[in-house]
């Protein structure tokens, strides 16, 4: 292991640019690019950005025996969703659990006919990957030789599609494999925004060909992670290692809808992943802390590590912000924590900023309306 | 003539008191300001003191007083459009300072020290 962070295949690009380039989960990755990250996030709101998140985990899960069902049940000891009722072409969110009910890694995973392709967080992927080998069965495979891309926004599609015409009919969270120029691309109609948009997985050796080939296009603005955080953050997503983490259940950071009737109790194929009872048992009864989105009044962000209190003058905190900013397109600040279930959304608590509290209102999630293509 | 701080703030006389705002190069650093909290009016100040709280989409930052003295005016006009800061820095100032000392405005950098710190 070296300690020098690693490069994705569009480094140079993202220098060209004029990216600013941080460190981010051991890679080297443009955090913003001269527009900045204001208008990086409008402008994928608006029309469509490109992100290079090439540092993400794609992993192809091969059944040895060609037994696709058996895969699909492997999968299932670590993963709480229906991964065995998902079909070819399909994708589904979901999560690795571990044995106290915390959440190892969230991920997506795709039927692709013959194998499941994941896709997991970068700071995860080596767990994740020792994870899944050690289930029978199966093969599993770390894919090293290619890209990924985000395209987001509303002309996302429009602008996609003048490069592989086919991806136009494609449905959300549709996953296929299309030819562009001689090569194969791995094509999802998902992403981490709020809106529509595709990842696309690029051979290594053409990755910077087609990112150049959608920049060409003039809807397309190139996105840093830090307008990607805003977004996801709008979309009411939670980022791994900051809403939701190993000491943190499914119940706790609001992703019970992510595992299905049939693994809770009483279900078909119920339990049978890691920390299983206590993360059934949760859901059952109802977690006593839940991640919730926070409206702070006036303009000042709350950020991860606020303190958040009932009341505007003493007590003790009743939670802590998760994830916390400017929301650009909600024109103020959002944020999300933790805090004891049966808050009704409106209600007031408190966050406690430089030594003043100010009022902030619990808030639906998502803060924006997605406009995903279903 | 404009001074600056190592703070990057810059500070321009007017009369006996200094209006104070931070640099274009400041205002790149922290990427697009979100929101700006102002001192009091009549609030007295030590020089080092932090008066006012910068929040850009990335980090909050402080700006110290550059001296001490009497805050005399601040520009409200940021509280609802921080943004200013971002599309014209030397226009957007914060806070005027009179301050205790007449000599205050003595020890600080001029342009060509200033460019020479930001390389």
């Amino acid at each position: 292991m070296t300690d020098d962070p690693r490069r994705t295949g569009l480094y140079d690009l993202h220098l060209s640019l004029g990216a600013r380039m941080v460190p981010f989960a051991g890679w080297e990755m443009p955090v913003q690019y001269p527009m900045g990250v204001m208008a990086e996030h409008l402008h994928t709101r608006a029309k469509a950005g490109l992100f290079d998140v090439s540092h993400m985990g794609q992993v192809l899960v091969t059944p040895r025996e060609g037994d696709m069902a058996a895969a699909a049940l492997a999968l299932e000891r670590l993963i709480p969703a229906d991964v065995l009722g998902l079909a070819p072409g399909r994708q589904r969110y979901g999560l690795f659990t571990n044995h106290a009910g915390g959440i190892g890694d969230d991920l997506m995973f795709a039927n692709r006919g013959d194998h499941f392709l994941l896709v997991v967080n970068a700071a995860c992927a080596a767990q994740d990957i020792a994870h899944l080998r050690t289930l029978e069965g199966v093969q599993v495979t770390p894919v090293t030789d290619r890209g990924l891309l985000a395209l987001q926004g509303p002309l996302a599609a429009e602008v996609l599609a003048r490069l592989v015409p086919a991806v136009a009919a494609m449905r959300f969270m549709d996953s296929q494999v299309h030819a562009w120029n001689g090569v194969e691309l791995w094509v999802s109609r998902s992403g981490y925004t709020g809106e529509d948009g595709f990842e696309v997985s690029v051979p290594e050796a053409r990755l910077r060909d087609f990112a150049q080939g959608l920049l060409d296009q003039p809807e397309v603005a190139p996105i840093g992670l830090g307008a990607r955080d805003s977004l996801r953050l709008e979309a009411g997503m939670p980022l791994y290692g900051h809403d939701m983490d190993a000491g943190v259940t499914p119940g706790q950071a609001a992703l019970g809808w992510s595992i299905p009737k049939v693994r809770r109790a009483g279900g078909a194929r119920a339990g049978g992943f890691p920390g299983a009872d206590a993360v059934l048992a949760e859901l059952a009864q109802g977690p006593a802390a839940v991640r919730r989105g926070l409206r702070p009044e006036g303009r000042a962000p709350i950020r991860e590590g606020v303190a958040i209190f009932a009341d505007a003058e003493g007590g003790e905190a009743i939670g802590h912000v998760s994830s916390g900013g400017f929301g650009p397109s909600v024109g103020g600040p959002v944020a999300m924590a933790r805090l004891p279930a049966g808050l009704p959304d409106g209600a007031t608590v408190h966050a406690e900023l430089r030594g003043k509290r100010i009022p902030v209102a619990i808030a639906p999630l998502p803060f924006i309306t997605p406009s995903y293509k279903r | 003539m404009l001074k600056y701080t190592e703070d990057h703030e810059w500070l321009r006389a007017e009369g006996d008191e200094i209006v104070v705002g931070i640099t274009p190069h400041a205002s790149e650093q922290l990427g697009d300001v979100v929101f700006i909290e102002l001192p009091e009016e009549g609030r007295e100040v030590q020089a080092g003191d932090e008066v006012v709280v910068i929040e850009s989409v990335k980090a909050a930052s402080d700006i110290a007083a550059p001296v001490s003295g009497v805050i005399t005016a601040v520009n409200g006009a940021l509280a609802d459009a921080p943004g200013q800061v971002n599309d014209d820095a030397l226009s957007a100032w914060f806070f005027r300072i009179k301050p205790t000392d007449a000599g205050a405005m003595d020890g600080f950098m001029d342009e060509a020290a200033y460019q020479a710190l930001i390389g």
